[in-house]
């Protein structure tokens, strides 16, 4: 899915800085391949210091293919993190950051795929789910979609406006929330798992994206519930300090 | 072209120098796969050694775990840039596995088949004399389902999706055939020491 020939670093332009949580920017850069790549693909970036030493990282892309001339990413920034920590401190608009991509063709939806689309993500890894549902939204808006997104609080959901506004205007799709952290919230469990299939019905794709505990535990409910495992996909960041 | 701001956190020399190019070190051990963890049954599990659709041997899991064992203990590196120190492991090497078998290798490249219905090609040059093996421990304990057990492929010194998850066997081929995430723009070889990600590296 990435195309034949090499991949090649480029020095992408920021166009764009937004908060979006306390912890999550989101970062626009232009790229050359801003329209060419399908939505659930990443890149990876390459920061390097005055004397040479460089840090690469891979961060998925937010965007849909639509967005023009332009792909976003959301860095999360983590503790200790040698470039999310740049990303949240020092990175600004006009600065060129080298980029290749796209990369991934596993974790990977678009129309031609159909639905029904389940997607299910854990914290920021709603990143490359919210590029399909933006891409759906143009590209497949009669494909029926459901996002099973869990976040810690209110505060930690990333596009939360974007996401409500996307669960009234389009008929298709379903938003459900499970806050971990809120007064009486919930985890994903095996009742909002199968409530979730039942509004659904029987996806044709599951993609399941966030930590690795996360994705364990929600492809384990997916199976259990009788989804064939040939249509999950799963992306996982591990619980690593060093991001 | 320096990053301007960036200056970078440094590794302990020590560590910089067993550090491929754009890795870093991490102390847990990150999961990658394609989907959900297959749910593998011992009773039923099969490794099969094919030259292309023809089988030359297979072994139940109670014959796999007859054949003598080899420790290996090293770092491994992961084409997402993390790098694992001091990982240790035991398994079947190629080389006893052929033994076992009574066979030499066919052709000179093989494809390593999981029971996820991943592939990746691998040399055969690159799993003979000592240096893979179909591992099934770790850290002197099973292989948990979640890093591949109950036996994955160790090619350590090669980017980690060559080291095959759940692995069901491997196929003798006639040429370099891509696997799955080769026909995807991954390298077709993956030397973390020349830092080969992507097809063109």
């Amino acid at each position: 899915m990435t195309d034949r020939g090499p991949l090649r670093w480029q020095e992408a332009e920021i166009v764009g800085i937004t908060p979006v949580t306390e912890r999550v920017k989101s970062v626009r850069f232009r790229v050359d391949f801003a329209d060419r790549f399908v939505p659930g693909q990443h890149v990876d970036v390459r920061l390097t210091a005055p004397d040479g030493y460089q840090a690469q990282r891979s961060y998925s892309i937010a965007s849909a293919p639509e967005a023009s001339g332009t792909i976003e990413l959301m860095i999360e920034r983590l503790d200790e993190g040698e470039v999310s920590g740049f990303f949240a401190n020092v990175a600004a608009i006009g600065d060129r950051i080298e980029l290749r991509g796209p990369i991934g063709g596993a974790f990977v939806w678009t129309e031609r795929d159909g639905g029904p689309l389940l997607l299910v993500g854990g914290g920021s890894g709603v990143v490359p789910l919210l590029a399909m549902l933006r891409h759906r939204a143009v590209a497949a808006p009669d494909v029926p979609a459901l996002l099973l997104y869990s976040a810690r609080t209110r505060s930690d959901i990333i596009a939360a406006d974007e996401l409500q506004a996307r669960a009234c205007d389009e008929p298709g799709f379903t938003l459900r929330l499970a806050l971990t952290r809120e007064p009486g919230g919930r985890r994903i469990d095996r009742a909002t798992m199968d409530e979730a299939l039942a509004r659904l019905g029987r996806p044709a794709h599951a993609f399941v994206c966030g930590s690795n505990t996360f994705v364990s535990a929600a492809s384990d409910l997916l199976v259990d519930a009788g989804v064939p495992p040939r249509t999950i996909r799963t992306e996982r960041f591990g619980g690593s300090l060093t991001g | 072209m320096a990053t301007r701001g960036f200056t970078g956190r440094r590794p302990p020399e020590a560590t910089r120098e067993r550090l491929p190019p754009g890795q870093y070190l991490t102390e847990d051990f990150p999961v990658l796969q394609l989907g959900p963890t297959p749910r593998l049954d011992l009773a039923t599990w099969r490794f099969t050694l094919r030259d292309g659709a023809k089988p030359l041997k297979s072994w139940t899991w109670d014959q796999f775990e007859a054949m003598p064992r080899t420790r290996w203990g090293g770092d491994i590196h992961c084409v997402t840039k993390w790098s694992k120190f001091d990982t240790v492991w035991e398994g079947v090497t190629f080389d006893d596995i052929l033994a076992d078998a009574g066979v030499a290798a066919p052709t000179a490249f093989a494809l390593a088949e999981g029971y996820d219905d991943y592939t990746t090609n691998v040399p055969v040059a690159d799993l003979a004399n000592g240096k893979a093996m179909v591992a099934t421990r770790y850290a002197g304990a099973p292989i948990p389902p979640d890093h591949g057990g109950p036996a994955r492929l160790l090619v350590p010194h090669l980017y980690f999706w060559k080291s095959a998850k759940w692995v069901s066997g491997l196929r003798f081929t006639r040429k370099d055939e891509a696997g799955f995430w080769e026909l995807r723009g991954y390298h077709m070889y993956g030397d973390p020491w020349r830092e080969q990600r992507f097809t063109g590296d």
